[in-house]
């Protein structure tokens, strides 16, 4: 009946002056189940994040597409509703469910007001224990599946993504997109439907925050009633993949005036020790707004582009850095190599004592206002869970940003940065690029 | 009245209590203020709105209301260029602005204790911006390639802007914010100064400060920072050219081989919330949300996606947020077999049937109860609680209407929907548009 709480610390950040101050709450519910809550009465409505690990790299060979249509379903019909009965009732307790599909995460998210509670974790349960998978309601939603993969196959930016991604990881779920094709999505029948739900929402997988207008003591009943029915244990995750791209450029032809161009090489893992120092130095590279030193180069200086960025991509599975920049047909071969050789430049001589300290003002200052609203509060509590940081993380991370050194920085930028390993997709139809 | 306790008391009072804490003045140039409270976190927004957007440009200078917004990251006397944007990084803030229709903003969310620093800032570029030609010449290609990126890449982008001129022959909402290409192309230093000397002015501004802050401490920061600055003296009445009657239905098919899903769009002209008449607005709120709303209980979802299998996806939307007219859009993207005439037919079928029949009642109620939900979850978000204030205050809006608007919306009858649909599914006021990728599929 009673939870048990493990541990409750305040936590307390200071970043310049900011001090966001998030208590973050550990229960363990009757039935087993893991939350982090955070008390926040003051508005009268609950933000709930539930993820589970292995998301639509789950997909069976032959399968693809099968956990992207199964959680597209899961708002359907469920219980002894069909899809409109489910969601009128949905709407009439004013709740919203989001359910999402990701290459290693399935993600539920929910909002529901203080005074409809019950009814709303009622309903939700029963969408994620009980879908129904109805025929009609499996190829109403294929048919807009299909639509989608047929939109994504003319957008430049999904075929610039997907064309590296199936170079960089072929045969592997990072290759292919969790879309599905068209061949693998119109064979998908409800025995797959019900098979996919049974292998990607699972107990062993499972990660949960709540935050809002509830007290932690509540949170453990409330959890076991919505999720204590799911099955033990989900299958075996993929296996970890080397990014097998070399250097180089791959266009595709497609008639559009500017040229969409996707980057990267092999990155980091969240558990490395450097991981802080490449995270510093990505933000002085290409993430760090119109600071950045692409940014700087080839938009500031150079007008090639609306918006150059660079991205570390630690995925369960595989790291990689990546990047995106859009230029003119006639002007992207430029852009490119402005951004190859700030990417030679930076992993040659590294950045600043100057360009260091900007980065660690910047991001010890950005990292307490990301705590601005319950759902915000409670995604970034269900992401720290799936990398294994505790709630004390919330306290400490931006002494670990501080800790990093020039000599580090720099060290990392030598043996990241990899001009020569960086490869570009490039959509358009190029001036100057082979 | 009576009616919005009614349904009120399907909910508890906790809820029906919330509300934000705003306190508003006008300082003595003229520069409106309006202070929101949240004390949840110790972090603040800062906005300053100005009432200039895209449909106040001058003739043939399509895109500079937004070019300037880029340029007002450029050096002042005593900033230089780019270290606005870095002095708000290094304190550990972001920031950036946006420019629509009917205003251009300039906003920074960052710790409370850093108000002062970022009003002094945001005031020293009002007046004190010192661009040169060299400014002029990159960035114009930051714009032409941010139109690249936005429109010239994408169909539905392209498809929208024919629209959109098809709708509004002679108010300035038919070109589009960013600008036609060729006049962008030709913007210059004399066209920005221009438009910078008249409407950055205090008396042409809003300033919203929301968030960990005391009214009367961010009052006398604004009176130090903005309430210096004299007023401009010149600033024009704001007098835009309005549409002539439309008489005609008008069409259009675009054609684009990078369309992946055809669809069609037919959009109506539709009045918008205006100051202490925002009763028709609300019931256009239901209306979109009774006709296209959700897929799964909205007529167009039930009639074209459940009953039948004539379309893939269907909305209906409507935007009161505008200073003058505005459209009610709907939207559907046929499914493989069928052709855009027989899902326009369908759904010409469900508006016809929408008008010969009574609205449920229990739909009114679950659009009431939604509505007022959608406040409680609103006061989460702080940042969006300014954009309200700053939207409707550069849109001709009072605080007192942006007050009444959740009041107003509850107040709606099903009456009130009939008669605003009955006044805005008028086929003549109304542009029907295909968008395909081969003309083939334009049957």
């Amino acid at each position: 009946m009673m939870l048990r709480t493990f541990l409750a610390i305040s936590l307390t950040l200071f970043a310049s002056a900011a001090r966001a101050e998030t208590d973050i709450i550990e229960v363990t519910s009757e039935g087993g189940i893991q939350a982090w809550v955070v008390e926040e009465p003051s508005i009268p409505f609950i933000a709930l994040e539930i993820r589970f690990r292995g998301g639509t790299s789950l997909d069976l060979p032959g399968k693809r597409g099968a956990t992207n249509l199964m959680m597209g379903l899961l708002e359907e019909g469920s219980g002894d509703m069909n899809a409109q009965e489910f969601q009128a009732a949905r709407e009439a307790l004013a709740a919203s469910y989001r359910f999402g599909s990701h290459d290693d995460t399935i993600s539920v998210s929910a909002q529901f007001l203080t005074e409809t509670q019950d009814a709303a974790i009622d309903l939700l349960r029963q969408a994620i224990i009980a879908p129904r998978f109805d025929q009609d309601a499996l190829d109403r939603v294929r048919a807009q599946v299909l639509a989608n993969i047929a939109s994504e196959e003319k957008r430049p930016n999904s075929i610039a993504s997907s064309t590296f991604y199936s170079a960089a990881f072929e045969d592997h779920p990072y290759g292919t997109d969790s879309n599905g094709t068209v061949e693998t999505v119109n064979a998908l029948t409800q025995e797959d439907m019900f098979d996919a739900h049974a292998r990607a929402l699972t107990h062993d997988r499972l990660y949960v925050s709540v935050v809002g207008d509830i007290t932690a003591a509540e949170v453990g009943p409330m959890l076991d009633e919505l999720l204590g029915d799911l099955p033990a244990n989900g299958p075996k995750l993929p296996a970890d993949i080397a990014f097998g791209l070399d250097g180089g450029t791959t266009v595709v032809d497609y008639a559009t005036p500017q040229a969409v161009a996707f980057f990267g090489h092999a990155g980091m893992k969240r558990d490395d020790p450097d991981f802080f120092a490449a995270y510093v130095l990505n933000n002085v590279l290409g993430s760090g707004g119109f600071e950045s030193r692409l940014m700087n180069e080839v938009r500031e200086k150079r007008g090639l582009t609306y918006g150059i960025g660079t991205y570390l991509v630690p995925k369960f599975h595989a790291e990689l850095l990546l990047g995106s920049v859009a230029s003119s047909n006639t002007t992207i071969a430029e852009a490119i190599a402005v951004t190859k050789e700030v990417w030679a430049d930076t992993a040659a001589n590294g950045i600043t004592q100057e360009e260091l300290d900007r980065a660690k003002t910047y991001l010890t200052g950005e990292y307490p206002l990301r705590f601005d609203g319950n759902s915000e509060i409670a995604k970034i509590m269900v992401g720290m869970q799936m990398i294994d940081l505790s709630p004390d993380y919330v306290l400490n991370r931006n002494d670990y940003i501080e800790a990093v050194t020039l000599e580090d920085v720099n060290r990392v930028a030598a043996e990241l940065l990899q001009p020569d390993a960086l490869h570009f997709v490039v959509v358009g139809q190029p001036v100057g690029l082979n | 009245m009576k009616r919005f306790l009614a349904a009120l008391a399907m909910l508890t009072t906790t809820a029906a209590a919330q509300a934000e804490e705003v306190t508003t003045y006008t300082l003595e140039n003229g520069m409106e203020v309006v202070v929101i409270e949240d004390h949840r976190a110790p972090v603040v927004v800062h906005m300053v709105w100005y009432k200039i957007g895209s449909a106040d440009e001058p003739v043939g200078s399509s895109g500079v209301a937004h070019f300037f917004e880029h340029l007002m990251f450029k050096q002042t006397d005593i900033l230089e260029s780019g270290e606005f944007s870095a002095t708000v990084a290094a304190n550990g803030g972001s920031d950036n602005a946006f420019t629509s229709y009917d205003y251009t903003a300039y906003f920074q969310r960052i710790a409370a204790d850093r108000l002062e620093l970022m009003m002094q800032m945001e005031s020293n570029r009002m007046t004190n911006l010192a661009i040169t030609a060299d400014n002029i010449a990159t960035e114009r290609n930051v714009v032409l390639e941010e139109r690249n990126q936005r429109t010239e890449n994408n169909p539905s982008a392209l498809a929208r802007e024919q629209f959109n001129a098809a709708q509004f022959q002679n108010h300035r909402y038919g070109v589009p914010v960013i600008g036609w290409k060729h006049e962008m192309e030709q913007l210059n230093l004399d066209d920005a100064l221009a438009f910078y000397d008249l409407y950055y002015s205090p008396n042409n501004a809003v300033l919203v400060v929301a968030g960990d802050v005391e009214p009367d401490e961010v009052r006398a920061l604004a009176e130090t920072y903005y309430g210096v600055i004299p007023a401009e003296p010149n600033l024009p009445e704001r007098i835009r050219p309005q549409e002539p009657p439309q008489r005609a239905e008008r069409r259009i098919t675009y054609t684009d081989p990078r369309v992946g899903q055809p669809y069609l769009i037919r959009s109506y002209l539709a009045p918008e919330r205006n100051p202490g008449s925002q009763e028709e607005a609300a019931a256009l709120v239901y209306l979109a949300r009774l006709l296209g709303g959700s897929p799964f209980t909205s007529d167009l979802g039930v009639a074209l996606q459940f009953d039948s299998q004539t379309a893939l996806y269907t909305n209906a939307s409507y935007d009161g947020s505008s200073l003058d007219t505005t459209t009610f859009s709907l939207v559907v993207a046929p499914a493989a077999d069928v052709t855009l005439s027989a899902a326009e037919a369908a759904m010409d079928q469900v508006i016809a049937d929408f008008m010969a029949s009574d609205i449920d009642p229990e739909r009114m109620n679950t659009i009431r109860t939604q509505l007022h939900a959608a406040e409680v979850y609103a006061l989460d978000d702080t940042q969006g609680l300014a954009h309200r204030y700053g939207a409707a205050l550069t849109q001709s809006l009072t605080v007192a209407d942006v007050q009444a608007w959740p009041e107003v919306l509850q107040s709606v009858t099903a009456e009130d929907v009939k008669a605003v649909a009955a006044k805005v599914f008028n086929r003549d006021q109304a542009v029907t548009g295909w968008v395909v990728a081969d003309p083939e599929d334009a049957q």
